[in-house]
Formats: structure tokens, sequence, C-alpha cells
């Protein structure tokens, strides 16, 4: 099917995005904050969807919104936010602060200007019928040894906090 | 206006692949207006189930035996007032019962009643449903935060421990069915909820009866971990009645409270319709192949009908039954109207083009209602978990078992 109204989406989910991401730095309730997240994790997953990628936007849900958030949720709720609230919210390292933006910003700027050079011409988008099985092609043919290795971190990480967690095993 | 709608009558795709944003209107509307009928039938067959499983009668008094319940409650809980608590934070309480409507029924956008009976087909279908039903979790998370309550707050972290924990489980057993939609010829599987009936179609097996028994035990998990995720009995922490008055929604009262409900109802079939297309052969009638010809077709094709005529020959006996006084003139009436209401329906199912039509709906909405009876049976049967069992048969039964079973289909598949 055609898209339809693709500048509206684009900009709306662009707006979505950028809002609720002030909003999570701007909430004193934590809660407040871990829900402004997911709206904002909704709204990637809507511009992957604009991008012709159906399988990250469908992971972006389950993964961060599904499953990541709740967790986040979860142990924010256990937390005494009485007390969370009267702390400080902002702190005051205004040069490392000035000096980590600018750096983003210049990147941004860069990746605008030269963005066609640095990289390369877009190769023929992955039709988005087949998209599931080109991604799952491209993992496992010429990114297996990336992918594989990029398993065994989070297996490394899983096992690393099993063993901070439980004193005796 | 009227080209476009009679174009795609001819056509063989779902309206959402075929871009009618017409007919998708349209589809949507009658999904939706199914499944808010379909939530009123269910409320109506789990109190009247429930009582004669307990030897009582149930809802007798509105309607001939408590048929129009479902529209007394509803405009009882339409009309009553509407509390939200002092202490409550307003909008998260507001929009924790939407988030939990939306999440329930927007999975039905990708569910397929029939090969072009869907309101669209994404390459990503199945993880769509997973996906959007696991946001579900969020807006009970959220009525039991936003409550500033006690029992709505254990019941809400019951319940985010509770799905997420059988979220594990049921992904694996998903994912097992999905690596057997690959083992066709062209060797490429789907994650298309239409794909995967079509799948089983051509491999001429359902997948429940697949490498028996893996698939089977995978149907199994599922099948548990789905009364786990709509928090329903034996797994109803997270509401449990007797320790947590109504658990996570405990302050919520009228509309809002309504609105809890249907998007369980709403959840439990589209859970139900997940177990179908993966394992039960989604639209398919019993035996396509064993029993195929023009002859079984007819047969099978007749069933529907004869199925809605002998519920009306039970409504009929029903109104035989009702006691002679003039007192329930009104009701026996009623339930006459009803019966022939329904044997209307059954009359009109056996003309030829609504037969056609008709068919692939019929054998999915059956194969659904067989679960949404379970349900009842299950909440009838068993008795609650406790926390720690429940977190217990999640995370030490259930995941290992689901993932020897993948592992057990992978090495299948390739042996095979």
């Amino acid at each position: 099917m055609a898209p339809v109204a693709t500048p509206f989406f684009f900009y709306f989910l662009s707006f979505l995005t950028l809002a609720s991401a002030i909003l999570v730095i701007t909430r004193k309730n934590a809660v407040h904050s871990a829900l402004a997240l997911i709206l904002g994790l909704l709204a990637q997953a809507g511009l992957y969807l604009m991008l012709y990628a159906p399988f990250v936007a469908g992971v972006q849900i389950i993964l961060y919104a599904g499953g990541i958030m709740v967790l986040f949720l979860f142990v924010i709720m256990l937390v005494n936010l009485e007390r969370a609230q009267k702390e400080e919210q902002f702190n005051r390292q205004w040069l490392a602060g000035i000096l980590a933006a600018g750096a983003l910003g210049a990147l941004l700027v860069a990746v605008f200007l030269k963005g066609r050079a640095l990289f390369p011409a877009s190769t023929q988008p992955i039709a988005e019928a087949s998209n599931t099985q080109q991604v799952g092609e491209l993992l496992y043919g010429p990114y297996m040894f990336a992918f594989e290795i990029a398993s065994l971190l989070l297996l490394v990480a899983m096992i690393g906090a099993v063993v901070m967690a439980k004193r005796r095993i | 206006m009227l080209e476009s709608l009679t174009s795609y009558l001819t056509s063989n795709t779902t309206p959402g692949q075929a871009g009618n944003v017409l007919w998708a209107l349209i589809y949507i509307f009658l999904v939706f207006g199914g499944v808010s009928l379909a939530v009123m039938a269910m409320n109506w067959l789990e109190r009247k189930a429930l009582a004669h499983f307990q030897v009582r009668l149930g809802p007798m008094r509105v309607g001939p035996h408590g048929l129009l319940q479902p529209i007394a409650d509803a405009i009882k809980l339409l009309t009553k007032e509407d509390i939200i608590p002092d202490n409550a934070d307003r909008l998260v309480f507001w929009t924790a019962p939407l988030i939990i409507l939306c999440a329930s029924f927007a999975v039905y956008v990708v569910i397929p009643f029939g090969p072009t009976h869907a309101i669209t087909d994404l390459n990503i279908g199945i993880l769509f449903m997973l996906g959007v039903s696991s946001l579900s979790v969020l807006g009970v998370v959220m009525a039991g935060w936003a409550s500033n309550s006690h029992y709505p707050l254990i019941g809400s972290l019951r319940s985010s421990a509770q799905m997420i924990s059988y979220e594990v489980a049921m992904g694996m057993a998903v994912v097992s069915a999905i690596l057997m939609t690959s083992l066709n010829r062209s060797g490429t599987g789907t994650l298309s909820m239409i794909g995967i009936v079509e799948a089983q179609q051509q491999q001429q097996i359902w997948y429940l009866f697949k490498f028996f028994p893996l698939g089977f035990i995978a149907f199994l998990i599922f099948s548990i971990a789905m009364v786990a995720e709509t928090n329903r009995a034996p797994f109803d922490l997270p509401e449990a009645e007797s320790e947590l008055t109504a658990g996570f929604h405990t302050e919520y009262s009228g509309l809002r409270w309504s609105l809890f409900m249907l998007g369980e109802y709403a959840a439990m079939i589209a859970v139900s319709s997940i177990a179908v297309t993966l394992w039960l052969g989604g639209w398919l009638r019993p035996f396509p192949h064993a029993l195929s010809g023009e002859t079984w077709d007819l047969v099978f094709s007749l069933i529907p009908g004869f199925i809605f005529l002998i519920l009306a020959a039970v409504a009929f006996l029903g109104v035989v039954r009702m006691p002679k006084d003039p007192y329930f003139r009104v009701q026996t009436m009623g339930l006459a109207g009803f019966g022939f209401l329904l044997g209307l329906i059954g009359l009109v199912l056996f003309l030829g083009p609504v037969r056609e039509r008709i068919q692939d709906i019929f054998w999915f909405t059956a194969k659904v209602a067989f679960f949404m009876y379970m349900y009842i049976w299950y909440r009838a049967t068993f008795p609650r978990y406790r926390f720690d069992q429940l977190m217990r048969v999640g995370w030490k039964v259930l995941l290992p078992i689901s993932l020897g079973v993948l592992i057990g289909t992978a090495i299948v598949g390739v042996v095979d």
C-alpha cells in the first residue's frame, strides 16, 4: 500500500519523541518520567515503521516498551518517591554539560552536511513484504560473527548480574 | 465510492493489503462490533456456566435465563457514579484503562478470520500481536500505582512480575511454532498470521500434531502462559478477590472499571486466537486433506447452519420447559423470539454465497470459542496459585521445557 501523509506522520512522531524526551528529564516524579520515556520509545517505533523496518519496530515495542520499561516501573514503584522528589533534579556541572552538548551538536551538523559522503549510497531498500526474512539472512549471513559476539556479551552480562545478586550460588 | 466498494469484493487480499481504506474501515467496525458482542456473550456465558458448575442457577431474572443481564449490567455501569480517589494521580489514573483497552483491541488488526478476512496482514504479524498485547501490563501497572492505595499497588506489582515471567515462556513456545513454518519446500519461515496458517495448509498438518509431541508440548505451554498473561484464574493474583479486594482496579468504578473488564475479555479472545492461528490451523476446517473433495466440502460447509439450528432447538426446548404461569409469559415469548432469530440465522447460513464466505470465519470462531469455554472451566476447577508457586512454575518449569522444545524442534527440523 502506498504511504499516506508521510510528512505529517514524520513530524508528528518526531514531535512526540522530542516532547516526551524533554518530559523525561523535567518531570520530578520518576514514574511520570518513565511513562514519558515509554511514549517516546513508542513514537520511535513508529519512526522505524516509516523507514520500512517493521521488524525493528516490533522488536522495539516488545523489548523496550513492553519489557525493559515495565521492569523500570517495577523498580521505581518500590523506591521511596517522596525522598527522591526532594533531591536536586539537575546537577550544576555547566562546563561538562556544554561540552557534551556541543560535541553532540557538532556531530549532528557534520552528519547533516556530509551525510551523503559518509554513508554509502543507499542500496535497494529492503522490500516491506519480506523484511523479517531479509533481516534474518543478513544477521546469520555476513554479520554472523558480530551477532554471536553480541549474544556472548549479553550472556556475560546476565551471568554477572546473577553472580552479583546472589551471594551463595 | 460505489466502485471502490464493489471492486474489493472480487479481489483476493485483505483490505489493508489492497489499500482499500473504505473496506478496511468496514472490517474494523465489523471486527470491533463482533468482539464487543462476544465480550457480552462471554460475560453471560461465564456467569451462567460458573453457576452451573457450582449447582446454582446464575442470572435468571433479567430476560429469559438472564439473557439480557449483560445489557442491564452495562446500563448500571454507565450510570454509576465515577469516583477518582482524592490522592490519586489523575492523569495516570485516567489513561490506564484506555491503555489496556487500546492494547487489547489493537491486536485484532492482524487476526486472520479467513484468508481474506483480516483487517490487514503484516509481515511481523505475530510479533505485533505479542508486542502490543504486552503493552497492556503497562495499563495494569499504571492503574495500580495511580490509585495511591495499598491493594492496587500490590496487585500491580504482582501483575508486572507475573506477566513478564510468563511472557518469556510464551515467546519461546511461539518461536518453536514459527520455526515449523520454515520447514516448507521454499525454506523460509514467516511471522505473518495469514502466512502461518497457509504454511500449515501446505504442510498438511496442524502444528499441534507436528513432530509429536513437540508441537503439543509447545501448545500446552502457550495455553498455560496465556491464562497467566490475561490474569485469569488460576493465575488471577493481580486481582485476587480474597486477598486484595479487587487488586489493581480496586479504586476504579463505573465506566472506567467496565473498560478494564472489556479489555480483559478482549485480550482473552486475542490470545486464544493466537493459539488457534499457531497450533490449531486458524480458519482451516478439520481434515481439509484427509476428507477432501466436493462432497466433504459441502458437508462441512453445512455445519455452521446446523449448529445454529441446534441452538434454536435448545431455545425452543427452553420455551417448552418454561413454567406456564402468566408471570412468565413475557419471558417465554422473549425466549421464543430468540430461538426464532437463531433459527433464521441458521437458515441464512445455508444459502450458497453466504455459506462460502462464512465458512472460514465460522471455524476460526468455533476454535476460539473452545478456548473461551476452557477459560471458564479453569476458573471453576483450579484453586489460585500462591505467588511463589506461580513464579516457580513460570521460571523453573515452563521456561526450561519451552527452551527444550525449541531446541528439539530445531534438531528434528534439520534432521527431518
